[in-house]
């Protein structure tokens, strides 16, 4: 393209809406706007003057897809503001049932948004009936490991979506044992196909070659989504209580939501599963280090496509995690949730959700209500980053057409993950032609 | 919720749905003839009651799908927050896209004929819908 406006209305499979909206004059990217669309529903205000014990269940509905981690990251928020330390066994059961959360929303991104554009089809609807066509084999794949995922979810914390027996100190009701008998043997026996996953991801050249600052949480015992330091790139660590003193917020005009950059640096930074396999990888399981050894010399890349292979590598992770966990737990049925009375304080909860990092902060007053809440979500944080990428892409790839540019700017717009439901929803690309 | 459904009934709902319009899983889109629209979400804004009425006026029927879209909440939790609630950051929002004055809804913008309450949807209750729609167009029998 010369000169001209682009426009793309809302880009599709993705979690929510987003535009793009570019300017190109005399073969130059003059302007690129990446427009996360989806109307704020102001939850954290309408939180105040709540009681904390109805609030993580009322702001896992910011988003359905990775509500179990707004419930998670809400829950230790409180919870810290309360001085309520939890029980190991609650812990461990919110790490399987945060297993099952990501084994479900990485195989939904990977398979239902990307895998059309691995195949070079426009969507799922489109894969082939025949049971041998590789697309068919993959798709059914992904049936079968969000169906675990979900499953483990069901049978931990009472649902998939909104679940319920999570609550502050615990849990409302333990899970029965007698109901998964079979867990441990359809993790194992779903181990080829994530495996398959992975190298259909890692075969797939897509590339673009990306530079920016990265943050993630780390914890050195293992890899871990719950609990850790924050780092980042440029070498600083924290602890969550200090997560707002890396961040720089940044309105921006044409969004519903804020953007990001790092404090020091005054620049863009990445969340999500890239940075966390890029810096964390040797702490991964020790079977999924052994039998996704050869993909894993993909990192560290700096390819945002390897967020992909990354999420796939992640899968196998939870899926080994969830193994272990429930060859060794002993589920006491009558451990109640760790109860206290209401007392003033603040709490940090900050948790790896599938797409990065999520921040939820509660300031509690003496009497159990919400004074102030704050919630800051992975895809507000890659916001900037994103709109970088593209226009990058868009700048050195200046010469192609329009149909070839929209379609490559929403596989990389996919790559990333957004929920854009969660940091407000889509992408629509608006071309402008001055 | 629709797309966990998808692993046990996407083989057979490809044998009897022709799917025109699903954003999360397609790019080529087209409202054209619709016969039954699932709209799920409570109404924010004039552009979304505007899309609102566009689906209306290419469907037969329409189904509002989830708590949102049957009740408004919880989405328009909003319509709660009055005089010193409404802070400076609120109104710049509220303001700079236009937000409507209050959430609504989906039966407060467009004629609704089912509804499939529930946050998230109950599963139940949309599959009967389905399959009330499927016979409606002897699509099943």
């Amino acid at each position: 393209m010369h000169t001209g406006e682009v426009t793309i209305d809302q880009v599709t499979k993705v979690e929510g809406s987003a535009g793009l909206k570019v300017t190109i004059a005399d073969d130059k990217v003059v302007d690129l706007k990446f427009i996360l669309q989806d109307y704020r529903r102001f939850y954290t205000d309408v939180v105040k003057g709540k009681p904390i014990i109805a609030v993580p269940s009322f702001l896992s509905r910011i988003c359905g897809t990775c509500s179990v981690a707004h419930l998670f990251a809400s829950l230790k928020a409180i919870e810290q503001s309360q001085g309520i330390e939890l029980t190991p066994q609650a812990k461990t059961l919110r790490r399987l049932a945060y297993d099952g959360l990501m084994i479900r929303d990485h195989a939904l991104h990977l398979y239902f948004f990307v895998l059309p554009d691995v195949l070079g089809l426009d969507s799922i609807l489109d894969i082939s009936d025949d049971p041998a066509d590789p697309g068919h084999v993959l798709l059914h794949d992904s049936f079968d490991i969000k169906r675990l995922g979900t499953d483990i979810t069901n049978v931990i914390i009472g649902a998939a979506i909104h679940a319920p027996l999570p609550t502050v100190g615990g849990f409302l009701k333990n899970p029965d044992p007698a109901k998964f008998p079979n867990l441990i043997s359809r993790l194992e026996a779903i181990r080829p196909q994530v495996l398959r996953g992975i190298k259909t991801f890692y075969d797939w050249p897509e590339s673009l070659i990306r530079n920016s600052d990265y943050m993630y949480l780390k914890n050195a015992a293992g890899y871990d989504f719950l609990d850790g330091d924050i780092y980042t790139s440029t070498g600083k660590v924290a602890g969550p209580n200090d997560f707002l003193t890396f961040l720089e917020k940044v309105v921006i005009p044409y969004s519903h939501s804020e953007g990001y950059t790092l404090s020091d640096t005054h620049k863009d930074y990445l969340v999500g599963a890239l940075p966390r396999i890029n810096f964390n990888s040797h702490l991964l399981h020790p079977r999924t280090r052994a039998d996704a050894a050869q993909y894993l010399t993909a990192f560290p890349s700096h390819n945002i496509h390897h967020n992909n292979l990354a999420q796939a590598i992640e899968v196998l992770h939870c899926v080994d995690d969830a193994i272990d966990i429930l060859k060794t737990i002993h589920i006491n049925p009558e451990e109640k949730p760790v109860r206290k009375p209401p007392q003033a304080g603040t709490g940090i909860g900050v948790v790896e959700a599938p797409r990065g990092i999520l921040y939820h902060m509660a300031q509690v007053d003496d009497k159990g209500m919400i004074i102030d809440y704050n919630v800051i979500v992975p895809t507000a944080q890659n916001q900037i980053t994103i709109e970088n990428d593209l226009k990058k892409y868009f700048t050195d790839h200046i010469s192609e057409d329009e149909t070839f540019l929209h379609r490559a700017a929403e596989k990389i717009v996919r790559a990333y993950d957004p929920c854009i439901s969660c940091s407000t929803n889509f992408l629509k690309i608006d071309w402008i032609r001055p | 919720m629709f797309t966990e459904l998808l692993n046990d009934h996407l083989d057979d709902w490809k044998k009897v749905v022709e799917f025109r319009h699903v954003k999360a899983l397609k790019t080529k889109n087209s409202l054209d003839g619709l016969d039954v629209a699932f709209i799920e979400g409570a109404i924010s804004s004039d552009s979304q009651a505007a899309e609102a009425r566009k689906i209306r006026d290419h469907a037969k029927y329409v189904v509002a799908i989830g708590a949102c879209a049957c009740t408004g909440l919880p989405s328009a939790s909003r319509n709660d927050l009055v005089d010193n609630k409404i802070t400076e950051r609120i109104q710049w929002y509220l303001s700079n896209f236009n937000y409507s004055q209050k959430v609504r809804k989906l039966d407060e913008v467009i004629k609704v004929d089912d509804q499939v309450p529930g946050c998230p949807m109950s599963v139940p209750l949309f599959l009967a819908a389905l399959d009330k729609y499927l016979k409606l167009f002897h699509i099943v029998s």
